[in-house]
């Protein structure tokens, strides 16, 4: 992989996706010492930022973190220099799914989050069961794993028994406008 | 006599699936109370943390339709008991209200005109709307027994910038309302740290580790009941309880009350009225 010194295209871009200027960050590490997840985390908070400024978003794309973090909100509430860090997180992760760089170990979250919209795009509403289908066919397809197709199953009845399982889920009357939206979406814009 | 309440509601995907008890509990509760919900025509899905992680436009879309759906319904203020929905709907309009070309475009892309406003409640703030001198006047059953903690979770009130409710680090309404009700709401080291949220499929683990702790530091101080706003916390810390315990090599008995449940068995409502029959743990070593 080619390192790039100073700006490359990818930063200006996730600024511009998160509203932040990089550059304000002093390195206190408020964001990482609250972050839920940064105990988990390949390179935490304060250093996917400290890589941004100093150019490298190569490594901050390929990062595992960007997709532990729960989007908690607690770093962006921190920051002493208002830096959205949060929302640099989403950035990142946005720009990972487009090129293809998330990271192999946290494949499944991808998945997830792609299934789910898939799943809003064609009826306007969560469908839960359907969203849980696809996302364990999707993953079983990728790894073959039996007990992570079936971890869930027992739940199943646990839930019909509380009058929380819906086997047909809700779709929205102008399904229309919904694909037109999230088409549109897609192409960054309107029109 | 209180003048009944009239609010615009976005329920959101949850309460129209598997947290379709705290659609009940609110109902009921609210219902008792006079305030009566007039739901959003054909709302759609706010995109949730789904949309924020992938598609930015989407994030910013996705709220908006609803938005403008609310204006043209003539609605002036929605409740959206779900944090996740109303902090997006808050960021989005917030987002259209400072930038004007956003606003146009935003509102082609959802063919929709989008206007500023509706203003977007929490359920806490629906109780604050209410008035707690009112609800203390209403409590026909007070909750003197219980000891909860109240649970904010991440997105009652962060980001503050956005939903600019309470103190981000120190919130202390739920507990206000609580103890209007006559519970003893315990201080607590927690109240504000995330259980997993949407994780719960993707990174079960994350969850029940985030979860476990919250549950963990809820009883180290006292507390014989959590209390949620939010149906994402609700599942992390009820329907997964008993995982989140066994990943902590604990065992937790603590039954999880939205904070609707609470104010509906103040006021004397049932625990099946209220859909609290439904929730998985019911506490009592059961």
């Amino acid at each position: 992989m080619e390192t790039t010194s100073g700006r490359e295209p990818a930063i200006p871009e996730l600024e511009s996706l998160s509203q932040t200027r990089l550059a304000e960050c002093y390195q206190c590490g408020k964001c990482t010492a609250g972050c839920p997840t940064a105990g988990h985390m390949d390179i935490p908070p304060t250093r996917l930022i400290r890589l941004l400024q100093l150019g490298d978003s190569e490594s901050a794309l390929h990062a595992s973190s960007i997709w532990q973090c729960v989007s908690c909100q607690t770093c962006t509430t921190r920051c002493p220099k208002s830096v959205d860090c949060a929302a640099v997180m989403d950035a990142l992760r946005q720009l990972a799914s487009e090129r293809g760089t998330a990271s192999p170990a946290e494949r499944r979250t991808v998945v997830f989050q792609q299934a789910f919209l898939d799943n809003i795009r064609r009826h306007g509403r969560l469908n839960e069961i359907e969203l849980i289908a696809a996302f364990k066919g999707a993953v079983f397809l990728r790894d073959r794993s039996l007990p992570f197709l079936f971890r869930d199953a027992g739940l199943a009845p646990q839930l019909q028994k509380r009058r929380k399982l819906h086997l047909v889920g809700e779709s929205v009357k102008d399904r229309g406008v919904v694909a037109r939206i999230f088409a549109r979406a897609a192409k960054g814009g309107a029109q | 006599m209180n003048p009944p309440m009239n609010l615009g509601y976005y329920p959101g995907c949850a309460l129209h699936g598997s947290s379709n008890d705290y659609e009940q509990s609110l109902r009921a509760c609210l219902g008792a109370l006079d305030v009566t919900l007039a739901e959003i025509d054909d709302w759609i899905c706010c995109g949730a943390t789904s949309a924020h992680s992938l598609n930015h436009k989407l994030a910013v879309a996705l709220p908006a339709r609803n938005l403008a759906l609310a204006h043209r319904q003539g609605l002036t203020e929605v409740f959206a008991p779900c944090p996740m929905c109303s902090m997006q709907l808050l960021r989005a309009g917030q987002a259209m209200q400072s930038d004007p070309r956003l606003r146009q475009e935003i509102s082609g892309m959802v063919e929709a005109e989008v206007h500023d406003g509706p203003c977007v409640l929490n359920l806490i703030q629906v109780f604050q709307r209410i008035g707690l001198d009112r609800l203390k006047g209403a409590v026909r059953t007070p909750l003197q027994d219980l000891k909860p903690a109240c649970y904010y979770g991440c997105l009652l009130v962060r980001p503050p910038t956005v939903v600019e409710f309470d103190d981000a680090e120190q919130p202390q309404s739920m507990e206000a309302v609580v103890a209007a009700l006559g519970a003893k709401p315990v201080e607590w080291s927690y109240k504000t740290e995330c259980c997993g949220a949407g994780m719960t499929m993707a990174k079960t683990e994350t969850v029940l580790e985030l979860s476990g702790r919250i549950l963990a530091n809820a009883v180290a101080h006292g507390a014989n009941c959590l209390v949620v706003a939010c149906p994402m916390c609700h599942v992390n810390l009820d329907m997964k309880q008993h995982d989140a315990g066994e990943f902590l090599h604990m065992k937790f008995d603590l039954p999880v009350y939205y904070l609707s449940d609470m104010v509906g068995m103040a006021l004397g409502l049932g625990a099946a009225e209220l859909g609290i029959d439904r929730h998985f743990v019911v506490g009592g070593g059961n």
